[in-house]
Formats: structure tokens, sequence, C-alpha cells
């Protein structure tokens, strides 16, 4: 892992008001923050929390899709889907070792998750029930997804923005396919039809979810916009997606299930936009704090997936050190 | 005239011949596909939730192609997904080892090489064949199968030189799952059909490589090859074992409870 050796680095400085000035004229002049530069404790520990969170939500959402790897209906959908499972996977692979460069190591997020401790995005405490779910999951999820994390792109810490490129162009893909996989159930007979409303109905509300807390309870976000790690709100966030995938449903004949959407023409300075209900917060917090259908399922998967393989690992370290030691008495 | 028909229907053997030869391989390929996709998420590592269904795609995406050769050839219509996802148990032809459950890492891991190890000299081979589609099909998994015997290979050597607990989980693999390598060296009447016509090589000319390759690899892990009274055989019959019913039954679920949907 390139970054290891920095695990531990001190990038802490004494954070006079002169440093804390200077590092935000780093940012507002549109400079990467590198690693090794210092930095302020309040930033790392910002972008420690996030990286890591993207980084679990990729390792835990591989498993509400991959519930249907092994039933996948054709062989054509069966390795799009392993692809993409294994793609998530990979993110989150990018993703911890871009957290390994601000000083924690795998093994502790690691920790951290099955403990508890760390969070990961809620919307994979919901069940897939069905085949439609994939379709759903790419579609909105992954389409949230891109929402959230192209702005990270520019985001001020560097190894995160040149993680997220990648990173969104294979989400972007993956949004593709999954609407594509509800296109093609739009298309097929009425309980293909059905299979993809019922997913629709399910997927939609935990989606808007997913850009968190309204603008006035967001606990993180003012920080985090002076400092250019996030570059626009939950809430405008969550408008663009929802401009963007209202006439998505329209065009494959799906209805959202939000009867107070409508499209306002003086919304987002008079370009337009929809309004739309109001938003379960009580649903989103109980499912935040543990309570969702799957939340224990998830944790319990990723735990047993840990501890089973726990002498796997062991091997391959008892192994290497074998080996290590005899090319060291060969040497 | 009676030449003319003897002679389609000598053609029409070499092609039933072939077919089955194809399917055979096929579901060899999709059903071990299936058994390492099973792990995707649920790894001893983060690498390993990478490099598992990676090797799971590469399985299917080979089983993909002799299906849809085999199709083709058959030419009455039916397609990969048919050939795939609608055929009874009886009818699969793939060998009992690549249908053995997933039991822990070092057991798949075996189960991997062991199959690799045989497929790597049939594909080179097969690049050779007389059949150009078998033999561009060869050219692509060739390189494909030359990574899993080293990934394989070389967990089966960390786990049976690792540790102490690994060892003897290594070698109570090689214990339960020696018994089912012998079948994949058999062969039936369609088989020796398509090597007489070039089509592919004897499985019994691969041995002596098969053999290289996992010796070399034993001796490496300290593995003991265990006495085999008796090798199991039925697959290529389409006697499976018990657990192979649930791994259809989770396979074809879509394609039994919405029959006819096109996806």
């Amino acid at each position: 892992m390139y970054s290891q050796g920095l695990i531990g680095a001190n990038t802490q400085a004494e954070e006079t008001q002169e440093f804390l000035d200077a590092f935000q004229a780093r940012i507002d002049a549109e400079e990467k923050i590198e690693p090794n530069d210092p930095m302020p404790e309040a930033y790392r520990r910002t972008l420690v929390r996030m990286i890591s969170q993207h980084a679990h939500s990729e390792i835990v959402g591989m498993l509400p899709e991959g519930n249907w790897i092994t039933r996948a209906p054709s062989l054509r959908r069966k390795v799009a889907l392993l692809a993409k499972v294994q793609d998530e996977g990979g993110h989150g692979l990018y993703l911890y070792s871009a957290a390994e460069t601000l000083g924690v190591s795998r093994e502790q997020l690691t920790e951290d998750l099955l403990s508890g401790k760390a969070k990961y995005s809620s919307i994979f405490n919901y069940p897939t029930p069905t085949w439609a779910d994939i379709g759903a999951i790419g579609w909105l999820v992954d389409g949230a997804a891109i929402m959230n994390q192209v702005p990270l792109c520019r985001c001020s810490y560097g190894p995160y923005a040149r993680a997220m490129v990648r990173v969104c162009k294979e989400e972007s893909f993956h949004q593709r396919q999954g609407y594509e996989l509800m296109k093609s159930l739009t298309e097929g007979t009425p309980e293909q039809k059905d299979l993809a409303q019922d997913a629709l109905n399910r997927w939609w509300w935990p989606s808007i979810m997913m850009f968190g807390p309204s603008d006035t309870d967001s606990l993180h976000s003012d920080q985090s916009m002076a400092w250019k790690i996030k570059r626009f709100s939950n809430d405008e966030l969550r408008q663009s997606f929802i401009d963007a995938t209202v006439p998505q449903a329209e065009l494959i004949g799906l209805t959202l299930p939000d009867p107070d959407l409508k499209w306002n023409p003086d919304k987002n300075k008079g370009k337009g936009g929809y309004d739309f209900g109001p938003i379960d917060w009580d649903e989103f917090w109980r499912v935040v704090k543990g309570h969702g259908m799957m939340n224990k399922d998830r944790l319990a998967a990723r735990k047993k997936a840990w501890d089973d393989g726990a002498w796997v690992r062991e091997a391959a370290v008892a192994h290497a050190k074998k080996h290590a030691n005899e090319a060291a008495e060969a040497a | 005239m009676a030449a003319a028909s003897q002679s389609a229907n000598l053609a029409g053997s070499a092609d039933a011949a072939l077919i089955a030869t194809l399917i055979q391989l096929a579901d060899d390929h999709l059903i071990l596909g299936h058994r390492v996709s099973e792990w995707c998420g649920h790894a001893p590592m983060l690498e390993e939730d990478l490099s598992l269904p990676n090797m799971a795609l590469d399985l299917i995406g080979q089983a993909r192609h002799l299906y849809a050769y085999a199709a083709e050839k058959e030419g009455s219509g039916r397609t990969e997904d048919d050939l795939a996802y609608l055929r009874p148990d009886r009818q699969y032809r793939n060998c009992l080892l690549v249908e053995r459950p997933n039991t822990d890492f070092a057991h798949t891991m075996l189960r991997q090489l062991y199959f690799a190890a045989f497929m790597h000299p049939f594909w080179r081979e097969a690049v050779n064949s007389t059949d150009d589609t078998l033999a561009a099909i060869a050219g692509k998994a060739i390189k494909e199968i030359s990574y899993h015997i080293r990934h394989a290979g070389e967990w089966v050597v960390r786990l049976g030189d690792g540790t102490a607990e690994s060892a003897a989980r290594m070698q109570a693999a090689v214990e339960s799952l020696h018994c089912y390598t012998d079948e994949l060296f058999s062969c039936d009447d369609n088989r020796r059909a398509c090597v007489q016509a070039g089509v592919v090589a004897d499985g019994e000319a691969l041995r002596a490589d098969w053999d290289e390759t996992i010796n070399a690899v034993f001796a490496k892990a300290n593995i003991v090859l265990p006495e085999v009274p008796f090798h199991q055989y039925g697959g290529r019959q389409g006697q499976h074992t018990e657990d192979f019913g649930f791994l259809l039954a989770e396979l074809q679920y879509m394609q039994r409870a919405y029959p006819g949907a096109a996806w």
C-alpha cells in the first residue's frame, strides 16, 4: 500500500491564527492539500471521517447487491452484476488507501466499522428482496452517489479528489446500467413492470435521504464548505438529483411515490425545479441509529467475513515472515 | 443420394458430439463460477473480495462463449441462457469437483487449483484445435486460467506453509477434494469423437501436466497426497451430489419463477 508509510506521520502543526489563515489562503487559491502538508487537526479528522464512511459504504454496499449474484436471471446480467459489485469493492480499496494517507490504518478503520463506531451510508440497511432492486440501486442509489461525488473530484484534499475521478466514471456506468435494467423491466411482462414499480416505491425516499439532513440540521456542512471539502449543500444536491431523476422515471413509465411532486418554474433562481413532499426524517434517523431492517444483518455479515477470514490472514503473515527470515538468512 | 444422406448423418453426429462436449465444458465453467461468486462480499480480505469475483467473471465469461457456440451449432433457437438455466439437474454434465461447496477458503483455493491445473494444458492444446471457434475461445481462456493457477497455487502454498491451523485446514481440503479430481480426465463417446477429429485433447494426455503443477505446489505447501481408495465420478453422466440441487434452485430461480420473460 503506497500510503502505509504515512500512518502515524506527523502533519500536525501548532494551530496559531497565522497558520489557520495561511491554510485557508491555500484552500481559497484552490491549491490541493497533499498528505505530508501541515493541516488543521479538524480538517484531517473531517476527511478521515468522510473518506472512511465512504469506504465503508462501498464495502457494506457489496452485500445488498451481492445478494442477487447467484440468482441473476441471465448470464449477461450476472456478469454485469458481478463486475459492478467488484467495482464497489475496488472503490473501497482506493478509499481506504486515501484514508491511510491521513495517518489511519485500514485495520483500525475496519475495527471501527465492525464495532459500530463508524458509520456507512444508511441506504444499505434496506433489503433487496427482488431482482428489480438491483436496477433501482444502480439507477437511484448510484445516481444519488454521483451527485454527491462529482463535486468531490474538486475536493481540496488531493488523494480524495483523485480517487473520486475514477470512482465517478465507474459509478456513472453503474447508474446507466441500473436504469437500463429498470427500462427493460418496464418493457417486459406486467409482472416485470410491477417489480420495477415496487422497487421504485421502496427506494425513492431512502435515495433522496442519502444527501443527509436538511441544511438547517446538518452538523458538519459550514466548515466543510469553507475548506472546500464539500462544494454544495445537502439540499442543493438533493434538489439536483430530484430534478434529474423525475424525467428519467417518466420516460420509462414509472411513477414516483410522491403525490406532492410538482414542477415549480420559480425554483432554482427561476430555472425551475420540482417541489417535493416532506421527507420522513424520523425514518432517516431511525435507520442511521441502527434500527433499519438490515442494519444488524449487514454488520453481522461483515463481522462473519472478518472473523472467518482471520486464520487466512494470519497464515499469509506467518508464511511471509518465514520466507522473509529465510531470505535474510541466505543474504 | 444414399451417400449424401450418409455424409449428412455423419456431419450431424460430429456436430452432436461437439455440442455435447461444448455443453460439458460450459457446465464445468458455469458451476465453478457460481461457487466462486458466492464469496463476493464475504472474503477473508478486501483483495480477495476483488479477485474472487474476477475469477468468477472469467469462468462465467468462458461458459457464455461455450454455451453460445453450442446453441449456434444446435441451430434450434435455444440460447446461452436456455442452456445455462433451463435444464433439469440430470442434464448438467459438469464434473463433481466444481459443484463441491466452498466450505472454507482452503477448499475454495484448492478446488480452483485442481481445475485450473487441468484447464491450462487443455486450453493450450485447444489453441490449435481444428475447430476455429474453439481455438479462439481457448486463446482468451488460456491467459485467464494461467492467472487462476498462479493465484490459487500461491494461496495453497501460503496456507499449507502458514500456521498450524491453516496447514491443518489445507490438508483437510486435500483429503476431502482429491477423490473428485480423476473425473477431470474422463472421456465419453462424444469427447472421444472430438479428440479423434482434433477438436480437443484427450484428457489422459494432459495428466502429466496436471501432476507436475499439483506436485510442484504441494511440495512447497508441505501437503501430503492422500491415499484415495475410491475416486468419485458421476457428474459427466448427470449424477450429481445433493448440494447441486440447491445450487440449481438458486441459479434457475428467476427463469423458473417468470417463465418466458426477457431480462
